[in-house]
């Protein structure tokens, strides 16, 4: 990234390389509020699983209330980005659904079992359980298998 | 600094999570997702002949992939630097996981598992690697993890978002219930 060079067909790159560190600094917030948080536990998510504490749900719950009020709010309001465009959040191709079932079924039983969702796999790296690079690997061929799978999957 | 040192309970980290989404979509009109990730590392590191993975990942992706890299720097300074408390888990869950066979509850997750000497044993595979398996395909093939379905697709009212959320539960109730009391 050090190296990038402001090509003259781009005439924003100079402020391209400065929102990549606008995306730098939230991701490392992200992480930091994953391990705060402790999602990125498999202690916790064996206690959502197991209903036996309100907190996971808590902190799903409310993050969705947030998110759901402030994208009311910009529909409402006709929020604009940064550069002034229109914010568009491109609704998702339901289809037959059972892409969602089923791929949904197998990422939960991934999550019970690795206690981590795909962000927190990434921020218990950076926490140290090194392990988890295996982890890591593995969903990668996890994504690769289904990108190979596609064709032949009902979706 | 106290805060910082200690565990923040739900109902502060829930809505800085759930502030990502307002704040990708003002920033850039971004959507908040993570596990797109997944699919940009595989289209850069390994396309092979795929269709899936043959698109421009560098236009569509490396916001997300800084953004990756920020999630691994959070996870030091949150996991690390700002000392890792053990989970203030209930009682129950204590309780539960002591029968299960877990006697190390200290920790992001169980050492006697996750660690590289486990690696080679019955559960420490199936925990880890296939666990980690499925976590790829699963949110691959549903279009979303935890942020795009369950954070940002439930709070835009997404039907299929609600499917895939509830098969996430599914999932973890199958893998919970019906796997691992046969790997302890």
């Amino acid at each position: 990234m050090g190296t990038m060079v402001a090509a003259p067909s781009q005439p924003r790159s100079p402020s391209r390389a400065r929102r990549l560190v606008g995306y730098l600094v939230l991701g490392t917030w992200f992480g930091i509020v994953l391990t705060k948080s402790q999602v990125v536990s498999w202690f916790r998510v064996q206690e959502m699983f197991r209903f036996q504490s309100f907190y996971m749900f808590g902190m799903l719950g409310s993050a969705v209330l947030v998110a759901g009020v402030s994208i009311e709010l910009i529909r409402r309001f006709q929020v604009k980005t940064l550069d002034g465009d229109q914010i568009v959040i491109p609704p998702k191709v339901l289809g037959r659904g059972y892409r969602y079932v089923l791929g949904g079924t197998v990422f939960g039983i991934g999550w019970a079992l690795t206690g981590a969702c795909p962000g927190p796999l990434f921020a218990l790296v950076g926490a140290g359980v090194s392990v988890i690079l295996v982890s890591v690997v593995a969903a990668l061929a996890g994504t690769w298998a289904y990108g190979y799978l596609r064709p032949r999957l009902p979706h | 600094m106290a805060f910082l040192s200690r565990p923040w309970p739900w109902w502060v980290a829930g809505p800085l999570i759930g502030l990502f989404v307002p704040i990708l979509l003002v920033f850039e009109n971004r959507q908040f997702g993570f596990s797109s990730n997944l699919r940009h590392l595989c289209a850069a590191l390994l396309p092979g002949d795929v269709e899936f993975f043959c698109y421009d990942w560098r236009s569509s992706g490396l916001w997300n992939l800084v953004f990756l890299a920020g999630t691994v720097l959070g996870g030091y300074i949150g996991g690390s630097l700002l000392a890792a408390h053990d989970v203030p888990l209930s009682a129950h869950a204590q309780a539960a996981l002591t029968a299960l066979g877990i006697h190390d509850l200290s920790g992001l997750a169980p050492r006697e598992v996750f660690s590289w000497s486990a690696l080679g044993t019955l559960r420490g595979f199936v925990l880890v690697v296939l666990g980690g398996l499925c976590v790829g395909f699963g949110t691959a093939y549903a279009g979303g993890c935890t942020s795009g379905h369950g954070v940002a697709g439930l709070a835009a009212r997404e039907k299929s978002s609600l499917l895939a959320v509830l098969g996430f539960f599914a999932g973890g109730l199958i893998a919970t219930h019906l796997i691992l009391p046969h790997l302890f």
